[in-house]
């Protein structure tokens, strides 16, 4: 049962994650979190970060992440990450079949590029259903934050960066 | 060019996706297009309805760039290449981190990191909502999707479905609108 509902929580991740990475986060916080409590919200936080210090999606390495969590084999990693690229796959082979004519196609793109004022909102979910009380255990997590978001806003620094420079903190810290 | 060496470009693509897809562009370009294999604006095109589709961008455009190359066999392969090494990356760590969560080191290191995450996507949020030039009124219903999600739980499903149901009214209303105007 659990293959069956990890296949079908990615698959939705896969098919409704819109507007990228960080837009999808709110979704797959949903599924994971919400829904069939396989991470905490602590484990959860803790995979963005290791995810955006290491390569590949955060799609992709959250699938193999909680599938392998989850069943502890290798199987359940695989099955999850088939998952969530599967409806991609179907997707833009169907479009390449039909690429000439949907090429023109006003209303398919025209749907495409109205959905992306909604990411925004993604996204912002996906960043205050993380600012929780979990991580955000006292004063000196706030100072991490408001220093990271001037760092990344106002500095333009790489999000790499700006993890190195909050783990150090930690250790400084704590 | 060899499907082995296609599949070869790919776990290097795959390789740098490091803090979001968008660095895939640049090399997707240098190791496709300016070899002459993909026409630049087609890739373009791919480019665009890659980040507009569901689904994991980096993902999509391998796609895309493996259909056109090497039709379904290229679509996998390219796919598959492309995750291979978040996969493997991701292995080790779902199968190692568990034993280290609890190090005195590991806890004060991520007590550090949780609040970075949340920088880390608020400052791409407000980029993005000053990159489309949304005014406050076109915030509304974003924004709107914000609170159901955060303070309802409701699925984001069916947050997005919503938007996809709107959309497909607005889009027949304009284009039904231009038609008559056309006449």
């Amino acid at each position: 049962m659990t293959y069956l509902y990890l296949f079908w929580s990615f698959l939705k991740i896969g098919m409704f994650g819109f507007g990228g990475g960080y837009a999808m986060l709110s979704l797959i916080q949903h599924e994971v979190v919400d829904k069939y409590g396989w991470l905490t919200p602590k484990q959860f936080t803790d995979l963005v970060a290791v995810s955006q210090m290491t390569p590949g999606p955060i799609g992709i390495n959250s699938a193999t992440y909680v599938g392998y969590s989850v069943t502890g084999n290798v199987w359940g990693a695989a099955l999850a990450t088939f998952a969530v690229c599967l409806p991609s796959f179907a997707m833009i082979l169907a479009i390449s079949y039909f690429f000439v004519r949907l090429k023109r196609n006003k209303f398919f793109y025209g749907m495409l590029a109205g959905m992306r004022p909604l990411s925004v909102g993604l996204m912002a979910a996906a960043a205050l259903v993380l600012a929780n009380g979990e991580n955000f255990i006292d004063w000196k997590s706030v100072a991490i934050f408001a220093g990271c978001f001037v760092l990344l806003w106002k500095f333009r620094l790489h999000p790499i960066s700006a993890l190195c420079l909050a783990g150090l903190a930690g250790i400084v810290l704590y | 060019m060899s499907s082995f060496h296609l599949f070869f470009i790919f776990v290097k693509i795959g390789m740098f996706t490091i803090g979001g897809g968008f660095p895939v562009i640049p090399l997707i370009e240098r190791e496709i297009v300016d070899r002459g294999m993909l026409d630049r604006n087609d890739f373009m095109d791919l480019f665009v309805i890659s980040q507009s589709l569901p689904g994991v961008f980096a993902v999509n455009i391998a796609v895309f760039v493996g259909y056109r190359l090497k039709g379904f066999k290229g679509g996998f392969l390219c796919a598959l290449a492309t995750i291979l090494p978040a996969f493997i990356v991701m292995l080790v760590i779902a199968a190692f981190f568990a034993q280290y969560r609890e190090n005195p080191w590991a806890v004060k290191v991520f007590n550090g990191l949780r609040p970075a995450v949340v920088a880390l996507i608020a400052v791409p949020c407000i980029t993005a909502a000053k990159a489309l030039g949304l005014r406050w009124r076109q915030l509304a219903l974003p924004m709107l999707a914000t609170l159901l999600i955060w303070l309802a739980g409701v699925s984001p499903v069916w947050i997005v479905l919503a938007g996809l149901a709107m959309q497909m009214c607005i889009v027949t209303h304009r284009l039904g609108s231009a038609k008559r105007s056309e006449k």
